[in-house]
């Protein structure tokens, strides 16, 4: 796990969700632990795609529910588009 | 049919003067303009560049980071005056039943805010790049479905849209709601954000505003010969209204009584009003007679007073047709020469007005009124300073594009 992308995930939810950044960690659940709802998760998803520069289908999206599954996620997807030569 | 006495408990606002009654009602009462320089966007290419925009609004004060992701400004102001009005009100809503408490909440335009932003967001990002909270930030039903959802109120709820008639609308149709009992508390008013570059655009487009810039505060400046436009402005004002029986039974302070209601349209064209004024003046005799009080009976009207030259003549005229000679025993003021106009909240503001003008028996002033337009029939406009009068019945005037026009009349409370 990569500190960069643990970093910038952190901080997009705890902006997102108006929470500090310390009160989130990779166990954090979005439901659980910051009562997120659809219209939460469907903001999260664009910050993500926009800070990382990718694209998360709904199926993808909808399998994340916790931060650490985003940072995962995040983490594979950039090795897929950059692979190391 | 069981007819009920409605009255007003609480108000709250948010307007170029303040955010709050205790702020903004001494700037109206002494005649304290709140039109500036606009400093929200770079108005360099526009022709116009002031407006009254709420001054030290600082939304953290009042919503977490989350929530604040999701109102618009305009919905941030009907918030923030609905909580004021509720707090003066002394509701309890643990022990109401909220099934009997309802919000109606007007706005001329809605989130216009949020529309420009994810405008630009779709024109630059592309359409997979816009907020899914756009919708339900920009649509005109989110203040009052906001207002419901943080209060827990369940009885109905929803938006008037009548351009500047809107706050008027949504208190003349929540009263009649209490009156006919469908609701025992209907929480209402207006809200409006569209200070903004396309509504300070659109408007200029449409030759509505002044363009005074040399001098912003001396440019609302309602019934005198020199006015040439009326001053955007942004806010939200809100009433408790409920049944006297309601009121009575938990021991509430009642502000005033609502008493009359008249709507009608000119059905004339889409933003001039008819010269005969024929419209708003049926909705002043209709507002009367749903009071069941005479003409002679009132002591001042909050005129709608928009400081355009096609509209604050006509309204005078107007004035002159219903009330005869009891016109010239009449104050009439415009509280836009000091707050400007704020479009779907102005009703709302300048009922909330009404209301501190009779509990302090003070007629607000209309500034800037240094040569009255001899077509305004030489009513008493109350220039420049407030006058101390006995205040038993007042009319509150809103007219909006599209031909609307809104008359309320509220009474001194007597038991």
């Amino acid at each position: 796990m990569t500190e960069d992308v643990r970093g910038k995930v952190i901080s997009l939810v705890a902006e997102r969700m108006g929470v500090e950044p310390d009160q989130v960690t990779e166990n954090t659940h979005f439901v659980n632990d910051l009562q997120s709802d659809s219209l939460d998760m469907a903001e999260l998803v664009i910050d993500l795609e926009e800070e990382f520069s990718l694209s998360i289908s709904d199926e993808e999206a909808q399998k994340i529910e916790t931060v650490g599954q985003a940072i995962k996620y995040i983490e594979d997807k950039q090795q897929q588009q950059q692979p190391q030569s | 049919m069981d007819i009920k006495r409605v009255v007003v408990t609480g108000t709250g606002a948010v307007c170029a003067v303040g955010c709050s009654k205790q702020t903004a009602w001494p700037a109206v009462r002494d005649g304290r303009s709140g039109i500036r320089p606009i400093t929200s966007f770079d108005t360099s290419r526009y022709e116009v560049h002031f407006a009254g925009e709420v001054p030290d609004f600082d939304p953290l004060k009042y919503f977490g980071k989350r929530e604040l992701n999701r109102l618009d400004r305009y919905v941030q102001f009907a918030v923030v005056a609905a909580d004021e009005a509720f707090a003066e009100s002394g509701l309890d809503l643990e022990r109401e039943n909220c099934e009997r408490i309802g919000s109606f909440i007007g706005t001329g335009i809605g989130g216009l805010h949020e529309i420009e932003a994810q405008h630009a967001r779709l024109l630059e990002s592309g359409p997979d790049r816009t907020s899914p909270l756009m919708i339900p930030k920009l649509m005109t039903n989110a203040a009052a479905g906001q207002v419901s959802m943080r209060k827990g109120l369940r009885g109905p709820s929803m938006s008037v849209s009548s351009a500047c008639a809107s706050g008027s609308h949504a208190i003349g149709e929540a009263f009649h709601c209490v009156r006919y009992g469908m609701a025992d508390v209907i929480v209402c008013g207006g809200a409006e954000a569209a200070v903004t570059p396309m509504g300070l655009s659109g408007f200029q487009q449409a030759k509505a505003l002044s363009t005074r810039n040399d001098n912003p505060q001396a440019a609302s400046r309602p019934f005198d010969l020199h006015r040439d436009g009326f001053v955007m402005s942004e806010g939200g004002a809100i009433l408790v209204l409920e049944s006297l029986q309601h009121a009575k039974a938990r021991g509430a302070n009642i502000l005033a009584e609502i008493a009359g209601y008249g709507a009608t349209s000119d059905a004339y064209h889409i933003t001039l009003p008819d010269p005969d004024g024929k419209g708003a003046a049926r909705a002043m005799i209709n507002a009367l007679a749903d009071a069941g009080i005479a003409p002679s009976d009132i002591d001042y009207i909050n005129a709608h007073g928009t400081s355009t030259p096609a509209g604050d003549d006509i309204e005078a005229r107007a004035i002159c047709s219903v009330f005869g000679e009891h016109a010239l025993k009449l104050a009439v003021s415009s509280s836009k020469s000091v707050f400007g106009h704020s479009l779907g909240a102005s009703g709302a503001m300048e009922s909330a007005v009404c209301i501190w003008a009779m509990l302090n028996n003070v007629c607000p002033p209309t500034i800037n009124l240094d040569d009255p337009d001899p077509e305004c029939c030489g009513l008493n406009f109350v220039p420049h300073k407030p006058q101390e009068r006995v205040l038993n019945a007042v009319v509150n005037n809103s007219f909006g594009f599209g031909g609307h026009n809104v008359a309320l009349v509220f009474r001194k409370f007597k038991g």
